[in-house]
């Protein structure tokens, strides 16, 4: 079989991942035998790993509050064009009601919460290279770190009996208060994310409820003063049997 | 808040850094992803659930900021200042080289290397955002990486008379 030569794209293409198996192996093959072609590459690796460098931190700064208060400033004429656009779809006048009318006031029901789990998990669980923003080799000043940003104590619970180990965490903006992400993977790269809130008020305990989208499933649950939602898109039981072993844990706090 | 906005709200960090990096100006930068999200919540019924929203806010933003530079903006020089704090001293020289070099290239090839070698996009999502051929993509990939490597490297004859020209093209 006789493969095509490798060309300077398939060195970038190398480079950003984005080569199937066969073909990385043949640029794997190719670079062991040319040294000019593997320098290339390496100072193409050395590039990317600089611009990360250079722009990563601008993913941790504080969100200046004009950008944070432009979803919520739902004005009049974006709203009226909504309600039109679900009208033309045939919504009921019932829905027109609802999206217009509802208050602006960030929820914090445990509802909007779990939205939000689910949205930072979606977010962040395909990332290969910045799923995390603190690895777990660091996980003393992880958990020191997100602590501090939470003001309270945070803990990251031992999932190796569940067969996930932890991969390391972020903290990501909330409605009202910053939310902690903790990543967790199998052997087998399944992800799942623990997303951990402290209200400043204690709230009613729930037991565990569900909510569902594309595949992925969120248990989501208040104990006292935090929130929690473990999202993932294993199977139900097996989630649930983690949200156990999560909640068990916390609990001997 | 909507499900919309909700997960608006969250791509802000994202956005952020991607108009960082094509701007390299703290201020515009924030000026472009504000403007973004303020399109994207008056389009929002044009935005499909099951696609990917933050290639659509990309393709947003980048028309923004294409605009941006042709109406001169771009002659607002590198500020040095609104560039983030150095996380190690110890590569201080050589990324305030990388600093030097990503500002001298064009917005084209900017803005490709950004969003694949930064934005870890695939070479198709980037075609898409840009609104060019893939072939284009990897063009200017290559000939964006080979102009950095040789601005990093002090070969600077002849490459910064290049880039300037690209400035007045810009459509």
């Amino acid at each position: 079989m006789n493969s095509p030569p490798i060309r300077e794209t398939d060195l970038h293409a190398y480079v950003d991942g984005q080569l199937d198996a066969s073909r990385r192996a043949e640029v794997e093959a190719y670079l062991a035998e040319h040294p000019a072609a593997f320098e290339q590459v390496q100072h193409f690796r050395e590039q990317i790993q600089g611009i990360h460098r250079e722009y990563d931190d601008v993913l941790n700064e504080p969100i200046p509050l004009r950008l944070s208060q432009v979803s919520h400033r739902r004005s009049w004429p974006h709203g009226l064009a909504a309600g039109i656009a679900w009208l033309a779809c045939g919504a009921a006048a019932g829905w027109f009601a609802h999206a217009t009318v509802q208050p602006q006031n960030i929820s914090v029901s445990p509802s909007a919460f779990a939205r939000d789990a689910l949205a930072a998990h979606i977010l962040f669980v395909g990332e290969k290279r910045h799923a995390v923003e603190v690895p777990a080799e660091q996980e003393a000043h992880l958990i020191a770190w997100l602590s501090r940003r939470l003001d309270t104590p945070i803990q990251a619970p031992d999932l190796h009996g569940q067969g996930f180990s932890l991969l390391g965490g972020r903290l990501l903006p909330g409605g009202d208060a910053p939310l902690a992400q903790l990543m967790y993977e199998s052997k087998i790269g399944e992800r799942l994310t623990l997303t951990v809130k402290h209200a400043a008020q204690r709230t009613d305990q729930t037991g565990f409820e569900i909510l569902e989208k594309n595949g992925i499933s969120v248990f989501y649950w208040i104990d006292q003063r935090y929130g929690y939602a473990l999202s993932g898109n294993i199977d139900k039981p097996r989630l649930l049997s983690v949200a156990q072993a999560v909640e068990i844990q916390l609990k001997r706090r | 808040m909507s499900d919309f906005a909700q997960d608006l709200t969250l791509q802000i960090p994202r956005l952020r850094r991607y108009a960082r990096a094509l701007t390299h100006d703290s201020a515009w930068a924030d000026d472009l992803v504000q403007d973004t999200m303020e399109r994207a919540l008056g389009r929002r019924w044009l935005f499909r659930a099951d696609s990917n929203l933050i290639a659509w806010l990309f393709t947003m933003l980048h028309r923004l900021y294409l605009n941006d530079v042709s109406s001169h903006r771009m002659a607002r020089a590198v500020s040095e200042d609104s560039a983030p704090e150095l996380a190690s001293s110890g590569d201080m020289a050589t990324q305030l080289d990388l600093r030097r070099a990503l500002a001298q290239l064009n917005p084209e090839h900017r803005a490709v290397i950004v969003l694949i070698g930064l934005e870890q996009l695939s070479y198709k999502e980037a075609a898409t955002i840009l609104d060019v051929p893939i072939g284009t993509v990897m063009s200017r990939l290559m000939r964006g990486r080979e102009k950095l490597r040789a601005l990093l490297s002090g070969e600077t004859e002849g490459l910064a008379a290049a880039a300037t020209p690209f400035l007045t093209r810009i459509k």
